[in-house]
């Protein structure tokens, strides 16, 4: 039952339908069918925003702490002080998500190419 | 000229607010969304998957925390369910966003089909571009706005990962390691910036710490054990200070 488990040239296209397609667009046709009738400011919404945002910042996490690809062979302090620096960059100067992302990179790059 | 065009048919005012979505696609959000789907690309390359269900992937799933967990799940080796149990986590924060855009988006006469078909499109980055420009839109034509906004940014995107996944394996070290930072970065910044309420901010900081510890502590339930105790904390934050109404 695993992405790779099955020799079918349909098995990948099946699991993305389900795991993907299904498992995403249910929610966004939930949000057309409830329409206006809950209170977006209700605690239970404010519930199911905090436990989504919170799982989505865990992926993230994982994804500087425990990468994959080249970003793997890289040391781990240099990928923290990147993440940081770049997310420090944006709370300071004007909440600009681009800047914040080239600083983490400018930090990442020279630290491979100068040895950090 | 009829008195009572559709938003969806194709009168001239209709393609002209559909061009106006095209152009909003292609904006700062939209090429800061593309250089994130360029690190998506690189991932979903490492984790084994051939171009075609890349591509495909990117657009039948679209929302790209969706797309991230399922690359997470697929490396991880996890069954169907599983898998689509840990997406299904992450994308419940679609239903209270499109419940929010459904009004907004909405004129009279309106077909539901029309609405369940826009709303494939939401995702964090076409969400806050509509979010912010469709009240300026006359009623009758956000449908149409949307539609060139939304098939815009997934056209685009597809066509971001594929040229992605055919040059990243010939990439320097380097430039390779960078592509990957990408995605983080871009949510952590975009997530810190669209958290409504103090307790988004908490819940990301706790999420931000928990990932990685239950990943070594629990290592398969994860995203779930971050996700349910990191945002019922920060509601019960949430509870313990909203006695003052909108602080």
């Amino acid at each position: 039952m695993t992405f790779f488990g099955n020799d079918a040239w349909w098995w990948p296209y099946f699991f993305i339908l389900v795991a993907g397609w299904l498992a995403t667009d249910f929610w966004r046709f939930l949000g057309v069918f409830i329409g206006d009738r809950i209170a977006e400011d209700s605690s239970v919404m404010v519930l199911v925003r905090t436990v989504a945002t919170a799982l989505v910042a865990a992926v993230i996490a994982n994804l500087i702490v425990f990468p994959g690809g080249a970003l793997a062979a890289t040391p781990l302090l240099l990928r923290l002080g990147a993440a940081a620096a770049g997310f420090a960059a944006y709370l300071a100067i004007s909440r600009s998500i681009v800047l914040g992302i080239a600083v983490a990179e400018v930090v990442l790059i020279s630290g491979l190419l100068f040895g950090a | 000229m009829r008195d009572d065009p559709h938003p969806e048919a194709p009168t001239p005012h209709a393609r002209h607010w559909y061009w106006r979505g095209v152009r909003g696609a292609i904006s700062v959000p939209g090429l800061i969304l593309a250089s994130a789907f360029v690190g998506f690309a690189s991932l979903a390359r490492d984790a084994g998957l051939t171009l075609l269900q890349t591509v495909f992937m990117t657009g039948i799933v679209w929302a790209l925390p969706a797309n991230v967990v399922l690359i997470g799940a697929i490396l991880a080796g996890a069954s169907l369910p599983a898998a689509a149990f840990a997406v299904a986590l992450s994308s419940i924060r679609l239903t209270p966003m499109v419940v929010a855009l459904v009004p907004e988006l909405r004129a009279q006469g309106t077909r539901k089909w029309v609405l369940y078909l826009l709303a494939h499109f939401v995702a964090v980055t076409s969400w806050v571009i509509a979010m912010a420009r469709l009240r300026d839109i006359p009623r009758e034509w956000r449908t149409a706005y949307y539609l060139g906004l939304g098939s815009t940014l997934v056209l685009v995107n597809m066509a971001v990962v594929t040229v992605v996944f055919l040059i990243s394996g010939q990439l320097p070290p380097a430039v390779s390691a960078a592509l990957f930072l990408l995605t983080p970065m871009y949510f952590l910044t975009s997530m810190w910036g669209s958290a409504r309420e103090r307790a988004g901010h908490i819940a990301m900081l706790l999420g931000l710490v928990l990932g990685p510890v239950f990943h070594v502590v629990l290592p398969g339930y994860d995203l779930l054990m971050a996700g349910l105790v990191g945002g019922l904390g920060a509601w019960l934050f949430h509870v313990a200070t909203a006695r003052k109404p909108s602080a």
